[in-house]
């Protein structure tokens, strides 16, 4: 009896990988990493494969380490596979072609993924398997969870069977992260589709001692090309051998499948040629069309490469006249679409040799790039497009091409979907547990023999009060669906605050039932509702049930966590199960789901269950009564014409609908959005004491989102000030008549509380207050007016700002505000500083990770502009590239700084201001009024210069600005700085090019979910690490330190600001490579990051994060470079760990072992601890020379 | 040699010192440390169950902040193999190899305010190889609705659902806060209880005036904090079928002679061995036995020597005391009024 489960693809295909192999090399990368890290969770189990042996997976610093791992393992005879998509498979491309070429057996599993281009993209396309097509290995496609699973099995069989290399890809996300009901294969189905005997062979060909060859030479003209043509007989076999393993998969099964199969009517004239998930959307046409009278087909490809030729033509109906190939990639420049190439060319070849009587019109069109939907209404459009008189030869559908003309307009009002399935729509906002909740319904219906269930939830590009709609299925029949809900029978709205912005009945249709989350109660919610809202519920005759859910969760003592509750509304209202068993089922669910973690949990959410329902009311629809609100406008009326167009429409969730000319040809976007979405994400928000305040400016430097501003100003400035405009004395000598306020963006607040945290002030009658505090927002007018009037007091004159101390730098202006990232982040504070220290002449290349999310994920994006229209300029190439990424920009920099001062000296006497010239060529730009005061000679000579021709003026008006010192920043995490970009930071260190590298060191991979880095301490647990890391984390400073060239600091904010700020002051002005190892919390270490400052305080006092800098400048001037700057530890490694899940984690699944790592941590901290000591105590010589000073 | 064995909740005990729950008995090694310095049995550092179960809620919900919130990551942590949540599982462990490592009566101590797991819990101890436990059913004052009689039948409750549980003997160890504390200790007897423990201290938190903060902390006892114990067990002596320990205030030998004087079957002590180390046990020990020996008296003859009799009116007794008491300080520093 096989085992009918509901899982997502990744799971599916993960599955049978880890059961057939022996070796898993994995590497994190969206959106395949959970097959990684099921498959290193099984391997922490003890999950055996089907072979009785459990598996090695073993992590790697990059997917091109885990494909060379991959081939070095296979030669040495294991079975072994891996795990990637996008920018992973391409870095795995050396390798796959050596694989290839050497008939090596191993699947790559691969949820295909956009790559990066104009902008980066995580979403699903075939971009990135169409990028490996002409490696050598096999491709082979899954177009469901079911089939992710089976043609998993195939694939492996397969590889053993043809010995050539099988990539086998499935739609990223759509498919990977779809669940749906599936049925599992047992592990003697496994051994039956994998025999011993093929594993024996595989294993033969291994490299051994005891029979020695010898395999990857280097070849000759002579024979290199014979060589390559070896293998073609491989190839031509592969696809009957593939087709035939697939055969005995379906006897061992029932399930069938083909290489290339049709589907509709034998005598079509009209067909579509799909591969991946999109075949399921053109199914349903398909049937319909022919049900009235049509008569068109659909071949779905499985196999691509080798393409299977004979079976293709075997496939299609000779009948056909008119063929529509779709590619779910781009190959800008190309006559087509790589399936459409091959195409045409096998059409071609077949009529030219008499195989195929005529060639059918074949045009080719593509869809669905980075997820974008493919729905049946679309594929409708397709098959009117081929009964056109003459259909487009190239065509897009499911976007808006006003440019080219190429796209198809479709009816989106078309619904193809079976009447018999119940659709359902959940808005969520990330921390409520709304997906989890809809996971378990989804398992809860779908646990039924008679029900088939199918879930997919979409997320916002935001880290923190992030929305997700969850897009659900049920019904009596198998659910291949692989687009969003639209017309939903049911619709759940779980804040309040998602309807006030959001069309949420979008996916209405008449008659929908919906649930409102409503602090309003069943009266009042009605006149609360937007305008528009009301109408569609007149309109469609929608039912409205109403429920105070936070209530419910309050007296259950679950906070804020309201899912379970509305969970069970769900299921009173649609009635898919009778309420006791469905109460009972949902009970089970909760019990499954936390019975391991915690028995209060359980009982709780019990509670809550049992509760629910008599807080649910119907609410009472009135005919003609409106309200008078509208929805709330995502940007202000002022904002700039792009932002009020296009951005909008983005925040607005209407970006499917942007047509492509309103997007930028080339990825540049405008900088400093954030600022016009008011996301107003927190109902608790900052609130300044003025009169307690002693305007340290320590929660200003914390804010992880900058809405904490101060400035100074004359006393006579604000006699038109609003009410609820705070103003205090200023705190310092000699200005008498100065005012200070510090600000707070109330609606950019996410009430995080690390400014509480920071504040060093306890009013005496007070004590449990700080001079800043959280506190409820109820008059936001009135405070959004405060901050308007604010808006208009000029910033600070940088030229007079103290930048040495914390005090002074509160009155830079942050040029890094409102980023998306998680509430009380803790690298957000180190960019905000950068942008305020040095923003204004700024580059900054960043790495692919959590800062490249935040800081550059649209529809809005933080990096900002100053009055003066100046601001950092950011750019993000990949991952594994940015210091050399970095490293470039210096190096344009440099020869343009080199060219503007050549010219400049050369038009010394056309410029008529020798004065001006010298000034500008021998500034020294060191302190911040130097550097207001070279940019203002630099503006001055720009206006000389206007009126100069030539060709030299030209060149130094194009590069005048490098005349104002540029400062290089090479911005990433620990993924990148400790792993996958470990050699190219090396190597740019080595550079002695004037680049400053922040690593934002949060210990693991934070933006892929936690996977361990080199950078992840002994003992912490994390994915790919759950027994706990088994080695010491990496010193990244001692090893910078060893060059002698290079100025190395480690950091951490929330332990010594003023060390941090002095850190990146030296770094910056350092005339060589700099490293800042900036200590960064994060919700991966699993504690309430409100305490996160508390947390560096302790990482630092304990030893495991010592605070230093190594500056080469003091080593030439006679001393000691290396400054300890933390006091010797005074706190053990556990007081520091303990309050953290990754150390707690393990301590409750092995205590013995977790014992005894902390021993070795504590052990290596004292060992640590004594190497610094003694560092600091050297003398000069001791250390190496800066082989570039001349002092 | 003077035979200091001693019958406490019906186990045999090598003699009357015991060491009471603290911090030595956190590990195997700590417990065998205590054994070794010569106790007559250990009570084991107390398991918090409700506040373990706490942390395991926290925990839950903290793992959950952060859960499907983001395309890119759906969770952070990986699912690390555990069985279910176990709050007690390391304290069972503890039980286990602790009572298998020495020679003398392990007794585990189960600390909590509310009637929650106890029973399973308490189940699980004797498994475990518990020879008793003792129950610290410890509320810490701040609820002001609940009624002195409420407070009384919760403790009562919860004996009687121990005792229920288990076919080992369970001490209660009570606080002097009642209204009438002699009154529900015969209550409790009545209801079971094989022993009572008198008095736990409530940790209670101090201020620190520079830093305008409340700060908590433990201090060690003093012999002066054991004459309120004392007290009650020289009026309790005589009137129960449970055992008498006497905890709190044991400095040196001199402090556990008079708590046997005053009626106590055994005397116990953290404070001292912190102080002075494990081993301190046996010098304690051998002091009550030279003592003993030099007075001529047997053990079962000095223990409750100065009780209140049985017979006399213990209020009468105690007022006595208390007129003398008064006298002695007019005495000392003049008068009183």
């Amino acid at each position: 009896m096989n085992e009918q489960a509901i899982i997502d693809g990744n799971e599916a295909a993960a599955d049978v990988a880890y059961r057939v192999s022996e070796l898993c090399s994995i590497y994190p990368i969206t959106p395949s990493s959970t097959m990684a890290e099921l498959a290193d969770e099984w391997s922490a189990h003890r999950r055996p494969n089907i072979f009785g042996q459990v598996p090695t997976v073993i992590e790697m610093q990059s997917e091109g380490g885990a494909a060379g791992a991959m081939h070095g393992a296979l030669q040495g005879g294991a079975l072994s596979t891996t795990f990637t998509a996008s920018q992973g498979l391409l870095l795995m491309i050396p390798n796959m072609y050596r694989i290839a070429g050497e008939l090596t057996s191993t699947v790559f599993h691969v949820a295909a993924r956009s790559l990066a281009t104009q902008g980066l993209s995580i979403f699903g396309d075939h971009q990135d398997v169409m990028a490996v097509r002409q490696t050598g290995v096999c491709l082979l496609s899954s177009a469901s969870v079911q089939e992710a699973h089976d043609m998993a099995a195939i694939s492996h069989s397969a590889t053993l069977r043809t010995r050539l290399p099988i990539v086998h890809f499935f739609d990223g996300f759509r498919t990977s992260h779809e669940l749906n009901t599936m049925v599992r294969l047992s592990d003697d189905e496994l051994r039956r589709i994998i025999p011993r005997e093929l594993v024996l062979e595989h294993r033969s060909r291994a490299l051994s001692p005891a029979n020695p060859f010898i395999r990857g030479t280097a070849q000759n003209p002579d024979t290199y090309f014979q060589s390559r043509e070896t293998s073609n007989l491989y190839y031509q076999w592969a696809p009957k051998v593939i087709a035939n393993e697939m055969e005995k998969f379906a006897e061992l099964t029932g399930r069938r499948y083909g290489l290339v199969e049709y589907h509709g009517a034998p005598d079509a004239d009209r067909a579509v040629v799909v591969m991946g998930s999109g075949i399921e959307a053109i199914l349903p046409v398909v049937e319909r069309m022919n049900a009235e009278g049509a008569r068109v087909g659909v071949l779905q490809i499985r196999l691509y490469r080798p393409f299977p030729t004979e079976a293709f033509l075997e496939a299609l109906p000779p009948s056909v006249t008119r063929l529509a190939v779709l590619d779910r990639t781009k190959e800008p420049g190309a006559s087509g679409e790589p399936l459409f190439l091959d195409v045409t060319s096998v059409l071609g070849e077949a009529v030219a040799g008499g195989a195929r009587e005529k060639l059918p019109v074949t045009i080719g069109g593509r869809y669905g790039l980075s997820s974008k939907e493919f729905t049946p209404a679309m594929a409708r459009a397709v098959f009117d497009e081929l009964a056109a008189e003459s259909p487009r030869p190239r065509f897009t559908v499911g976007i808006h091409d006003d440019v080219t003309n190429l796209s198809l307009d479709y009816d989106p009002a078309l619904d193809f979907e079976d009447p018999e399935t119940l659709r359902a729509v959940f808005y969520g906002l990330g921390s409520d547990g709304t997906v989890g909740a809809n996971k378990n319904t989804i398992k809860i219906l779908g646990s039924s023999a008679d029900t088939f269930a199918q879930g997919y939830f979409v997320y916002d590009s935001k880290k923190s009060g992030s929305r997700t709609v969850s897009h659900l299925r049920f019904g009596p029949n198998p659910i291949r669906a692989p687009y969003l809900v639209s017309q939903a029978g049911f619709i759940g709205c779980h804040h309040w605050s998602i309807l006030e912005r959001v069309d949420i009945l979008e996916f209405a249709r008449p008659g929908t039932v919906l649930l409102l989350n409503s602090p309003h109660g069943p009266e009042e919610t009605w006149h609360q509702l937007p305008v528009p809202m009301q109408r569609r519920i007149v309109e469609l005759g929608i039912r409205v049930y109403v429920i105070d859910a936070g209530k419910v969760a309050r007296a259950a003592g679950l906070g804020s966590r309201t899912n379970t509750i509305l969970q069970t509304c769900f299921f009173a209202i649609s009635g898919v199960l009778p309420r006791e068993q469905a109460i009972e089922r949902i009970k089970a669910a909760i019990t499954k789901t936390y019975a391991r973690k915690s028995a209060e949990v359980v009982r709780k959410n019990h509670d809550a269950v049992d509760s629910a329902l008599a807080e649910l009311h119907e609410m009472p629809v009135p005919i003609d009564d409106w309200s008078d609100r509208g929805l709330i406008p995502p940007v202000p009326e002022g904002a700039p014409k792009f932002v009020r167009t296009v951005t909008a429409e983005m925040l607005r969730g209407r970006g499917d609908d942007l047509p492509v000319s309103a997007l930028p040809v080339d990825g540049t976007y405008p900088s400093g959005t954030t600022k016009y979405e008011k996301r107003n994400i927190s109902e608790i928000v900052a609130e300044w004491d003025a009169e307690e305040c002693i305007q340290c400016g320590n929660c200003a430097f914390v804010c992880p989102h900058s809405v904490l501003r101060a400035k100074s100003y004359p006393a006579d400035a604000i006699g038109d000030a609003p009410e609820g405009f705070l103003s205090a004395p200023l705190n310092a000598a000699g200005l008498p008549q100065t005012r200070y306020t510090l600000q707070v963006y109330v609606e950019d607040c996410t009430g995080c509380g690390l400014c509480v945290e920071a504040c060093p002030v306890k009013p005496v009658d007070q004590p449990s207050r700080r001079a800043i505090n959280l506190t409820p927002l109820l008059d936001r007018e009135k405070e959004k007016r405060a901050v308007d009037y604010f808006e208009s007091i000029p910033v600070n004159d940088r030229s007079r700002v103290d930048f040495g101390t914390v005090r002074g730098t509160q009155f830079l202006e942050p040029l890094f505000e409102f980023s998306g990232a998680c509430s009380g982040c803790g690298e957000t504070p180190y960019l905000k500083l950068l942008s305020q220290l040095f923003g204004d002449r700024a580059t900054i290349a960043n790495a692919t990770g959590c800062s490249s999310i935040y800081g550059g994920n649209l529809p809005t994006t933080p990096w900002a502009k100053n009055a003066m229209g100046r601001g950092p300029a950011w750019s993000n190439s990949l991952f594994e590239d940015n210091a050399e990424f970095g490293l470039g920009m210096r190096l344009a920099a440099d020869l343009h700084e080199d060219l503007a001062r050549t010219r400049l000296d050369e038009l010394r006497g056309a410029i008529g201001d020798d004065t001006l010239v010298d000034q500008i060529l021998a500034a020294p730009q060191r302190l911040g009024s130097e550097l207001t005061e070279q940019m203002d000679r630099v503006n001055r000579l720009k206006a000389r210069l206007e009126g100069l021709a030539g060709p030299s003026v030209e060149d130094l008006r194009s590069v005048a600005d490098h005349l104002v010192r540029r400062s290089v920043w090479i911005v990433g995490g620990d993924g990148w700085a400790y792993d996958i970009g470990s050699s190219g930071v090396d190597h740019v260190l080595a550079s002695g090019r004037n680049v400053n590298i922040l690593v934002l060191d949060t210990e693991v991979y934070s933006n892929t979910g936690g996977q361990a880095s080199k950078s992840t301490p002994l003992g912490a647990v994390a994915k790919f690490a759950s027994g706990g890391k088994l080695t010491n984390k990496k010193d990244l400073a001692l090893q910078a330190m060893s060059y002698g060239s290079v100025y190395v600091a480690r950091v951490a904010m929330g332990a010594d600001p003023q060390q941090t700020l002095k850190a990146f002051r030296e770094a910056e002005a350092y005339d060589g490579p700099s490293l800042i190892i900036a200590y960064s919390h994060c919700i991966a270490h699993g504690y309430d990051i409100r305490k996160g400052l508390e947390q560096q305080y302790r990482a630092v006092n304990s030893g495991h994060w010592p605070l230093m800098r190594y500056n080469p400048v003091i080593r030439d001037a006679g001393g000691n470079p290396f400054l300890l700057d933390s006091p010797r530890p005074r706190l053990t490694l556990q007081q520091y760990q303990s309050a953290e899940l990754r150390y707690k984690v393990l301590k409750a699944a092995d205590p013995v072992e977790a014992d005894r790592l902390v021993a070795l941590a504590q052990d290596q901290v004292d060992r640590k601890w004594a190497e610094y000591e003694e560092l600091a105590n050297r003398g000069a010589h001791q250390f190496a020379a800066d082989p570039r000073s001349r002092a | 040699m003077i035979d200091l064995t001693t019958n406490y909740l019906g186990l045999a005990l090598r003699n009357p010192v015991v060491a009471s729950a603290g911090p030595l008995s956190q590990t195997v090694a700590g417990v065998k440390s205590l054994a070794d310095g010569g106790v007559g049995a250990v009570v084991l550092y107390s398991l918090f169950e409700e506040q373990l179960r706490r942390e395991a809620e926290a925990t839950a919900i903290l793992e959950d902040m952060y859960e499907e919130s983001h395309a890119e990551a759906i969770s952070y942590f990986p699912t690390v193999p555990r069985a279910a949540h176990d709050a007690s599982a390391t304290y069972l462990r503890l039980v286990e190899q602790a009572a298998a490592a020495i020679d003398v009566p392990l007794i585990a101590s189960l600390n909590g305010a509310s009637l929650g797991g106890w029973t399973q819990t308490a189940r699980r101890l004797a498994d475990a190889g518990a020879a008793a436990i003792e129950l610290n059913i410890y509320f810490v004052p701040g609820d002001l609705t609940m009624t002195g009689h409420a407070v009384e039948e919760r403790h009562l409750a919860i004996l009687a659902a121990v005792k229920g549980a288990v076919n080992i003997p369970v001490a209660v160890k009570l606080s002097p806060y009642f209204s009438s504390v002699g009154n529900m200790a015969l209550r409790l007897d009545a209801a079971g209880a094989d022993g009572l423990v008198l008095f736990n201290r409530f940790l209670q938190p101090d201020i620190d005036l520079d830093r305008l903060t409340v700060e908590s902390g433990v201090t060690l006892s003093s012999p002066v904090d054991a004459r309120l114990a004392r007290t009650w067990i020289s009026v309790l002596h005589g009137h129960l079928e449970a055992s008498i320990a006497a905890t709190t205030g044991v400095d040196t030998a001199d402090d556990v002679i008079k708590y046997i004087l005053a009626g106590a079957d055994v005397v116990m002590t953290t404070s001292s061995l912190i102080r002075r180390g494990p081993a301190y046990a046996q010098v304690l020990v051998e002091g009550l036995g030279q003592w003993l020996a030099a007075k001529g008296l047997s053990l079962s003859k000095a223990r409750g020597l100065l009780a209140v009799p049985a017979e006399a009116a213990a209020d009468a007794y105690e007022r006595e005391g208390y007129v003398s008491a008064l006298e002695k300080a007019k005495s000392t520093y003049g008068s009183l009024r």
